[in-house]
This record gives C-alpha cells, sequence and structure tokens, in this order.
C-alpha cells in the first residue's frame, strides 16, 4: 500500500518533506517513525487524515501522516 | 516600582502630571495593575474616546529585575473596537525599562483643548510633557528614526503612528525593539485610538543612571532564575521549535489539522500553507542574510522573532508572526511571503493590530471589494487607504465588524467585536471557548486551548469534540490573567505546563523577588480576582451572556475537512466563570 508521508520542523532536516512511501498492509505508524529514524519521543504531533492518532495505529491504502516535533506558538 | 505618575491632560493651561506612592501596586503588575486600575477609576459607560477613558501603562511584577523573559509590558484602558475592558501586552524594551524607572504605573488621563500633538520624556530625573507637532502624522518608521536624533539609541519608545492619531479602532501602540525598530505592538482592542485621543504621539522612556530592581532574596531568586532559564531552554517548544521556526510554524500544524481558516474562514485547509509555512519563512530568512532567531527584548531566552530582509537583502520588517502570516495571508487566500511581509511593515508602521486589519480585509474580499488572493490589491488598501486616512481606509482601520458592516457581509469573524485569529473553533473547539467568554473580546493568547487541543502540550483533550473545553479553557483563562500580570512572556507557558519543576522555578523567582511565599493557589487566586474585576467592567459597560458567544456561522456552516460545526451549548458557556 501506498502512504502520503510528510515531515514538518526539524524532521525534514537529512530526511525528506513529503514523499509517497510504500509499506505492507497494516503497518503501524511507529514502524514508519522508527524506519525514519525519529525518536519516538521526539515526536510531538501525529496527524493521520488530519485527526491525530497514536504510534499503534494502523494504517490503510491512500492515507496521510503528517509527523510533527513537539512544537508550539501562538 | 513603588510610585505611580499620572497625567493629566485636561488640565486648564496645559498637561499637569503627579506622583503617588504605589501603594498594593507595588507588588503586583501587568494585567492586575491596569485591570484594577480602569476597573476603580473608568466609568465603564464613558466613550472610550472621551475624557473619561485612561490609559493605563504597567511594566510586568518581575520587569526590570534580572528575571529572563520579564519585558512585557500592558497596557490597559477601555476599547474603542470591544466597548469592554481591554488589556494590550506587548514585548520590546519598554517594560523593563519603565520598571527600572520606579514606576508601577503610567496613569494617563483627560483629553487636551486643541490640536497640539504631545510627546512625553520620562527620566531618572524628571518628567517632560511637551507640544511637538512636527511629529503629526508620522508613521512608526520614520517617526522612531526622527526621535532617535534627539534622544539617541539607548532610550525605549513607545508610539503610534497615524491610524492612532485618526483613532482607528484597531490602532495598536508600538514598542520599540533592542534595535529601536517599532516592531513590537499593543495590538489588540484599539490602545493606539486611546493614545491618540488624548493627543499623545510617544512616550520616550529613558533609564540611564537606573539599575535593575533589586530581590528581596538575592539567593533564592539568583537560583530559580537559573532553573527557569534551564526548563525553557530543555523544553522541545521553547529551547528548539521557538527559537528555529518563530510562531509561524504553527502554519503546518493547524493546515494539516484541518483548523486553518481559509478565505474568511470558508475552509480548514490553505493549499498555499507549505509555502508561507514557519519552515519556509526560516529558510527564506536565512537566504536572504536575515535572522530566523531573534529576541523583541533584552533578557528573551527563547528569542520566537526573527528579521526579514527583502530581495535585495535590504531590512523589510520583523520576522511576521504565525498570527499576522494568517491573518494576512490563508485568510485572504494570500500564499506569497513577500506579500505578507510587506503588509507586516505597512501594519507597524501605520501603527494597528495585523489581526484585525488582516481579518478586515479578508472580509472585504468576502464582500467583494477585491479577490481572495490578490495581493497587490491588499498592500493597496494598506498604504493608499488606510495609512493616508481615506474613507475606505477608515472603515477598514474601524475593525473586521465595522468592514463587514460597510460591505454587507454575513460571515463576519468577530466576539465582541474584535477580530477572531488564526485557529477555527470548528476544528479547535476549545478555543472557541476562550474567543467566545474572554472577557478581552475573541483572543487566542487569553486561554490557548490550542495547546492542549493541537499541540498536545500540556495535556490532551480531543480538539474535535466540546468534551472537556470549558474547565480547559477556563483553567488557561485563569493561568494567563496571572501570567500576564508577570512581565512573563506568555511562551513560558510551554515549559511550565509540561515540566512542574520549571512551574515551581516560576513561583520562586516571584516568591524570591518579593520576599514572600507564592503558591499554584496563589497564582490561581490573582488570575480569578482580576478576571472578576473585568467581568464586572464589562457587565457594567452593557455586556450579557449574549455577549459571551460566536457568530452564529459557526453552528450553521460546516467547517471541510472535518465537516463540524461548533458544538460547546450557550448553557456550558455560560458556566465558565464558575466561581463568580
Ligand atoms: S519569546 Fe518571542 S515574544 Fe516572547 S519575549 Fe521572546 S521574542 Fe518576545
Amino acid at each position: 500500500m501506498q502512504v502520503n508521508v510528510k515531515l514538518f520542523a526539524s524532521f525534514q532536516t537529512g530526511r525528506f518533506k513529503q514523499e509517497f512511501r510504500d509499506y505492507p498492509d497494516q503497518t503501524q505508524i511507529g514502524t514508519v517513525v522508527r524506519e525514519l529514524n525519529i525518536p519516538e519521543e521526539e515526536v510531538g504531533i501525529l496527524l493521520l487524515n488530519a485527526v491525530h492518532a497514536k504510534l499503534d495505529q494502523p494504517l490503510s491504502d491512500g492515507d496521510l501522516l503528517a509527523i510533527f516535533p513537539l512544537v508550539g506558538g501562538g | 516600582m513603588d510610585k505611580i505618575l499620572r497625567i493629566n491632560m485636561s488640565a486648564a493651561g496645559g498637561p499637569t502630571q503627579s506622583t503617588e506612592k504605589a501603594g498594593e501596586f507595588a507588588a503586583l503588575g501587568g494585567r492586575a495593575t491596569t485591570s484594577t486600575i480602569v476597573g476603580n477609576e473608568v466609568p465603564p459607560d464613558c466613550h472610550p474616546l472621551s475624557a473619561d477613558n485612561k490609559l493605563v501603562i504597567a511594566p510586568g511584577m518581575l520587569s526590570g529585575t534580572a528575571a529572563a523573559i520579564s519585558g512585557r509590558i500592558s497596557v490597559g484602558c477601555k476599547s474603542p473596537l470591544t466597548g469592554g475592558i481591554k488589556e494590550s501586552n506587548a514585548g520590546g524594551q519598554a517594560a523593563q525599562v519603565l520598571a527600572r524607572l520606579g514606576y508601577a504605573a503610567v496613569i494617563i488621563e483627560g483629553i487636551p483643548e486643541g490640536d497640539d500633538l504631545y510627546k512625553i520624556h520620562i527620566n531618572k530625573d524628571r518628567v517632560e510633557i511637551s507640544v511637538d507637532n512636527s511629529n503629526k502624522l508620522l508613521d512608526n518608521y520614520p517617526l522612531i528614526e526622527k526621535l532617535q536624533k534627539e534622544y539617541g539609541d539607548k532610550v525605549a519608545y513607545m508610539s503610534i503612528g497615524s491610524a492612532g492619531e485618526r483613532l482607528m479602532a484597531s490602532a495598536s501602540i508600538a514598542c520599540t525593539d533592542p534595535e529601536l525598530r517599532p516592531t513590537r505592538h499593543c495590538g489588540r482592542g484599539g490602545v493606539g485610538a486611546v493614545m491618540g485621543s488624548k493627543k499623545i504621539k510617544v512616550i520616550i522612556l529613558d533609564d540611564a543612571g537606573c539599575k535593575n530592581r533589586p530581590p528581596q532574596d538575592a539567593e533564592r531568586f539568583k537560583t530559580a532564575n537559573r532553573a527557569f532559564v534551564e526548563g525553557i531552554r530543555k523544553h522541545p517548544v521553547s529551547g528548539e521549535g521557538l527559537p528555529a521556526y518563530g510562531t509561524n510554524v504553527l502554519t503546518n500544524v493547524l493546515n494539516e489539522a484541518g483548523g486553518y481558516p481559509t478565505n474568511n474562514f470558508k475552509t480548514g485547509q490553505f493549499e498555499g500553507g507549505t509555502k508561507i509555512s514557519g519552515e519556509s519563512l526560516a529558510e527564506l530568512e536565512i537566504s536572504r542574510g536575515g535572522k530566523a532567531t531573534h529576541g523583541c527584548h533584552r533578557g528573551c531566552v527563547i528569542q520566537c522573532s526573527g528579521i526579514y530582509n527583502d530581495k535585495d537583502g535590504k531590512y523589510l520588517t520583523k520576522q511576521p508572526e504565525y498570527e499576522t502570516v494568517w491573518s494576512h495571508g490563508g485568510h485572504c487566500g494570500i500564499s506569497d511571503l513577500d506579500t505578507i511581509a510587506t503588509l507586516d511593515y505597512w501594519d507597524d508602521n501605520v501603527g494597528v493590530d495585523t489581526i484585525e486589519m488582516g481579518v478586515a480585509i479578508g472580509v472585504a474580499m468576502d464582500g467583494g471589494l477585491l479577490e481572495f488572493g490578490d495581493g497587490v490589491g491588499a498592500i493597496n488598501l494598506l498604504r493608499d487607504e488606510v495609512a493616508k486616512g481615506t474613507p475606505l481606509g477608515r472603515i477598514l482601520g474601524g475593525g473586521a465588524g465595522m468592514t463587514g458592516k460597510a460591505f454587507g457581509v454575513t460571515r463576519v469573524p468577530v466576539v465582541k467585536n474584535q477580530a477572531l485569529p488564526a485557529y477555527d473553533p470548528r476544528t479547535v473547539q476549545g478555543i472557541g471557548v476562550t474567543y467566545a467568554t474572554s472577557t478581552q473580546g475573541a483572543d487566542h493568547t487569553a486561554g490557548y486551548a490550542v495547546a492542549t487541543n493541537i499541540l498536545k502540550v500540556g495535556g490532551d483533550v480531543d480538539p474535535l469534540k466540546p468534551e472537556g473545553q470549558i474547565e480547559l479553557s477556563r483553567n488557561l483563562q485563569i493561568a494567563t490573567t496571572a501570567i500576564d500580570s508577570t512581565g512573563l512572556c506568555l511562551f513560558i507557558a510551554f515549559p511550565i505546563l509540561d515540566q512542574p519543576e520549571t512551574f515551581q522555578s516560576m513561583l520562586d523567582l516571584l516568591g524570591g523577588f518579593y520576599g514572600i511565599e507564592m503558591t499554584g493557589d496563589d497564582v490561581a487566586a490573582l488570575g480569578q480576582k482580576v478576571l472578576t474585576l473585568e467581568r464586572k467592567f464589562n457587565k457594567d459597560a452593557g455586556f450579557g451572556p449574549e455577549d459571551d458567544r460566536l457568530p452564529s456561522f459557526f453552528q450553521t456552516e460546516k467547517l471541510p475537512p472535518h465537516n463540524l460545526t461548533f458544538g460547546v451549548t450557550d448553557e456550558e458557556l455560560d458556566q465558565l466563570y464558575n466561581w463568580d
């Protein structure tokens, strides 16, 4: 299956901003995070199709996954 | 801060001044001071631009001390925009300088006869109030440049541009940054118009010969300050995200979450979002020899700001904030950073609130004045209409509510006539509660539920559901009111919400400075007390429960992509102030 993965802020450094990536069916978000060498404790916000998600949630074909470090502003 | 300066602009024979003991205000500051004085002294039913209104300026409880990031200044009055009480705060150098000069507050009352324009010069030895008509209708950048020849570059300036002189309800008061740029604004609620109504163009603050305010318990204060700075530096938001990308790091977050109000609150996602994101902004700033990291005042250890240069590498403006990038960007369908930065420059120069002005332009676009996405048209409106005080410029400068009426727009995003900031309340329901119920009108900083709803700092409350939002907003509004009184920048909320030891070091900082014991309960009690008196002022000014509401389109129009409406009920909103 194909997942649209977007990385933001410091996670872009040395990686990418957006890529369509292939994974086996039912791959969990945590697996994608680990594969990208992003330390789990640095993950601040996970948005799966614009809804907050958790690391153990499985992905489906055509999903949009956005991964952010902890960020803030105002 | 043992004295209060009172200036009476109405006095026969010209303005008079007197100094009084600070009394209870010696150990207060910021919003607590301005709102208490406004509550005690301003008739709630007065016209905001009349002689009865007062402009109160107060540094925070820790301003002018060695405490890190303590340079926020509060300005209070009855707001010409909302008709309710107003506290508008900003960074820049003014708070530190005014506090070192020993003033807990400056209270400006009355209105002088005639057309003369005044300036106020405050230094260690005296206060001078004088006529200077050569400053008339100068905007902030040329004004500060001119004044520097007279007063030098070791002082802090608080000034109004032409919008303040023209009494526009979106007019701000500019505070200069460490490099004397008039870029840090008490923006919200038209405080600049109140200063303009009193015919004061600029206040020059000179602390030559003054020292930092000394703490009562030097050892405790010093230890607490060290721990406080350490806590700020080690938290990912204040230690990494904000310095590297500024507040505009939020563009991508809100856009991805579907909570980024686009084309005047029609959708929750903006196609051009990535182009104007904090990531793109920082990259552009660095490539043009500007800076992605800069502090608005000396002593700021987060440094969320930056310097934006134009294509030729020449200074154009400070790094536009997330709110500005949104109001002039996605809200208006504009996705060009140079256009947004130019609008930011004009906002600062003319002296208007970037949120109110951007939202007004977007509302005018919805009313057919311009096409969404017309960046050139937006710049023309600001530079050729607002800055020149044309009738159209005055309508826009009167804010989003007035603009909506002028153009017959039904989708007007205001609460208590103040424009909504950059988070859609249908996708971020907690911030909707704050917008609706804040004493200040729609104001994200009054209780930043975005942190818990979207950013997952300080807890986790589902942004798409009404459950838990009242309690969240209530607690945040109480805490924020207290922080707005300390002089500390609100962005310390990120580390103190997540790290109990950093919250403790903030308490110790206050306790060590004033030689008292401070607990979390004391902070909450202060916040509640100030909110209660602000609410009383609003009630006496004619506000009721029907004013603690979002505009009805948030209940009737579903916002894509989540296709939700605002789900918190009126009955629930009325429970926010459950203690008074
Ligand atoms: S964090 Fe930003 S707004 Fe706060 S004091 Fe520092 S530069 Fe100013």
